[in-house]
């Protein structure tokens, strides 16, 4: 399910993240949560971790730079990351 | 028709939301997995798609199911960086070719080691190929701009970096090395100049490249262009640093099901699984509009204006697909006579009757119309792709057809052309002087089959077909058609024994072996090679008819009667006393089920699988003669061959 790259509510994204999270690891249970890590979930692994992340940004069009991925530790540093990518643009 | 939709794979059918469900249920369907899962592949998968693919085949393996019909077959992937995805998209995508392929990949960066050490884990089990994805990083290659020692230096090195790791494969294993050539980066020293000036990595991936290409030409190894994939999606998008840095992923992981895709059509092409047959609709296909409602002058082909000009190019690119072999037919629907109107009268029409080996206009369905053309041009299903500009025709035939090949086709008929090349249902890995005649082999049979209908008397049939057979062993100039015909003939093969085309390069000059290549020809044209047949020495006086196979193009004409005929000729010649036959059974083969039989050999043994061996007297009872012409040469001298054994 890919998403417009603009205008995404936060809501929205952890939504949305939350079913990517779900397919992509083959768990209908896995609900998000902001202190989960990777060592939490079955399976995220390092190169898991990788194809996680080019699937992210493929769903909501955006791209991610090798620093905001090396500063990610948690879930919710990913869904934060995620929602400032995704905001509407600012208004000034 | 532009990257994405490259990355997208947009001329397979859109994967329904439902798949990692109905990959389950695939699962639980035991006795058909391997059809189910291979139906699952037909549509456009993504990276993630195509890995939950893959490890649905590994469970279905590991609880033991059969992965019939699917053809099994091993392969090594060998190269640098992180090769796990490459390894899982290929073996899932290969079922969209019928392949049932395991992997095994060579460890981290351990090409060399691994492929060089005879007890590496590579080699555990039987390879059938080994892809070599070895990419500019990993080849001792150093820019060296100016400098243009160095720079062929640099060349030499890289080749024969590759070539050490081919020649290890072929040492200690029988498998075919399918080389990847280098996709270069777009980062460059100087702008343009890179390109022109030695020494620079342009400059040496360049030379890599060209030689490489040669180098493979003359092989039995084969080619992946790489660099031609990464350049047509574009080198920017095809590298991405980002990925590389994080965990050493060769090229954007977006690009894998188009890399797995384009890496098993040449798996398909070496198994002569390659489409042969483009079926083709003619309104809004071939031309703007509909010809019985918008008349010669009102459908839009021809120069001068955009859509016009658009379906002409179509038209080009079609032609030039008919030189090289691909056979074209029409299936449309229309009165016959207002379809061939604008092939007869249109004067911007480049495609004509005759360059169509079968013409269906009419009113029936297209499933039943394509069903027909198959019949008339005796070649399966799976040889045939259908291109048709309605959606509605596409899904009817892909579900009643599922065997056909229906490509999505884009809005905008410019794009035609490139979605047909884009899906790549005609990747070849050789091509010969029989490959274009091929177009013109199958308008003979059709018109073969017209006679046929018309003659009711086949002993009449077959002397006015003027045929000439052709015996000759095994050479060197058609041993791709050789292999080609011992890897793809299925239904009239006795034994179903694959050899590689290193195999029957050592068959050609082994004097325990006795080899025959077969070519019939006719009043309609040339067939080409259509029979092969590999006995052996294996007791004195006795030939084991190892090989026996036939293209199903020519059965009905006593052509088997014929090559017996020859067979015992030179058994004859050599003192052989007796000819032994076997029979194994396949899926496929039970047409040949009572060949020997049928040419009075006696039968003198069965197994529990099912295989019967079957006996002949050399010297029993003169054959009629067939109704052809002979003739016969290129047979090693007697005394050259006896000297040899």
């Amino acid at each position: 399910m890919a998403v417009s790259g603009s205008g995404v509510t936060p809501a929205q994204c952890e939504a949305v993240l939350g079913n990517i999270f779900r397919e992509f690891f083959d768990d209908d249970q896995l609900t998000l949560r902001p202190e989960m890590t990777a060592s939490d979930v079955d399976g995220w692994d390092s190169l898991a971790h990788v194809r996680l992340l080019v699937t992210i940004e493929r769903k909501f069009h955006i791209k991610l730079s090798s620093s905001e991925v090396g500063g990610l530790k948690t879930v919710g540093d990913l869904v934060s990351l995620v929602a400032r990518k995704t905001a509407p643009p600012s208004v000034s | 028709m532009d990257a994405h939709s490259y990355r997208d794979l947009t001329w397979l059918p859109r994967c329904p939301v439902d798949f990692a469900a109905q990959c389950r249920v695939a699962l639980a369907c035991e006795a058909e997995i391997g059809s189910q899962l291979r139906q699952l592949a037909q549509y456009a998968l993504d990276d993630n798609q195509l890995i939950r693919l893959s490890k649905a085949m590994v469970k279905a393996r590991r609880q033991g199911a059969s992965l019939a019909p699917l053809k099994p077959c091993r392969l090594g992937v060998v190269g640098n960086g992180t090769l796990d995805f490459i390894a899982s998209a290929i073996a899932a995508t290969a079922l969209r070719y019928g392949l049932a392929v395991e992997t095994v990949t060579c460890g981290y960066d351990l090409a060399v080691q691994e492929t060089l050490s005879a007890d590496s884990p590579l080699y555990r089990d039987p390879l059938d190929f080994a892809l070599i994805a070895l990419d500019w990083r990993s080849l001792p290659i150093r820019p060296t701009p100016g400098d243009s020692a160095a720079a062929q230096a640099s060349v030499d090195a890289a080749l024969e970096h590759i070539g050490t790791i081919c020649e290890a494969i072929h040492r200690h294993s029988g498998a075919v090395a399918i080389v990847q050539n280098l996709a270069a980066p777009p980062e460059s020293l100087f702008g343009g100049f890179d390109r022109a000036l030695e020494g620079t990595l342009r400059h040496v991936i360049d030379a890599v490249n060209a030689r490489l290409a040669i180098q493979l030409r003359q092989s039995v190894d084969k080619l992946f262009d790489v660099s031609f994939l990464a350049e047509t999606v574009g080198l920017a998008n095809w590298h991405c640093p980002g990925q590389w840095n994080l965990a050493k992923l060769p090229f954007d992981q977006n690009f894998l099901p188009l890399y797995a895709d384009n890496f098993c059509r040449i798996l398909a092409a070496i198994r002569g699984l390659t489409r042969r047959c483009l079926v083709l609709d003619l309104d809004n296909t071939l031309w703007g509009g509909v010809i019985g409602d918008d008349g010669l002058s009102g459908i839009l082909l021809g120069q001068g204006y955009a859509t016009g000009e658009a379906y002409q190019s179509f038209q080009r690119y079609i032609l030039s697909l008919r030189d090289r072999g691909v056979v074209i037919a029409v299936c449309s629907k229309n009165e016959d006579a207002t379809a061939r109107l604008p092939f007869r009268n249109h004067p911007e029409m480049l495609l004509k009757e005759e360059h169509c080996a079968v013409f269906q206009a009419n009113w029936e369905d297209k499933a039943t119309n394509i069903e027909a053309i198959s019949k008339t041009l005796s070649l399966g299903l799976e040889s045939l792709v259908f291109v048709d500009d309605n959606p509605f025709e596409r899904n009817l035939v892909r579900e009643k057809l599922p065997q056909v090949a229906v490509p999505e086709m884009p809005q905008d008929p410019a794009g035609y052309a490139r979605t047909l090349s884009a899906a790549g249902y005609f990747e070849a890995v050789s091509f010969s002087e029989e490959d274009v005649k091929r177009a013109s082999f199958y308008a003979g049979n059709a018109q073969r089959a017209i006679m046929e209908q018309q003659s009711g008397d086949i002993g009449a049939y077959l002397a006015a077909l003027e045929m000439q057979i052709t015996f000759q062993p095994f050479d060197e100039v058609n041993r791709p058609r050789i292999s080609q015909l011992i890897n793809k003939s299925n239904q009239f093969n006795l034994t179903t024994r694959r050899y590689s085309e290193l195999d029957v390069a050592r068959m050609e000059a082994d004097p325990d072996v006795f080899t025959l290549q077969v070519r019939l020809s006719d009043k309609f044209g040339d067939n080409g090679m259509i029979s092969v047949v590999i006995c052996r020495y294996t007791e004195p006086e006795t030939w084991d008819i190892d090989t026996w196979l036939m293209s199903c193009r020519v059965l009905g004409r006593g052509v088997e009667e014929a090559v017996l005929q020859e067979v015992l000729k030179h058994a004859g010649e050599r003192g052989v006393q007796k000819l032994r036959g076997t029979y194994i059974p396949t899926e496929r083969n039970k047409l040949v089920e009572q060949h020997y039989p049928k040419l009075g050999f006696v039968a003198v043994g069965r197994d529990e699988n099912g295989t019967t061996v079957w006996e002949r007297n050399v010297a029993a009872a003169v054959l009629q003669p067939p109704p052809m012409a002979v003739r016969s040469f290129g047979f090693p001298s007697l005394v050259t061959e006896a000297a040899q054994r």
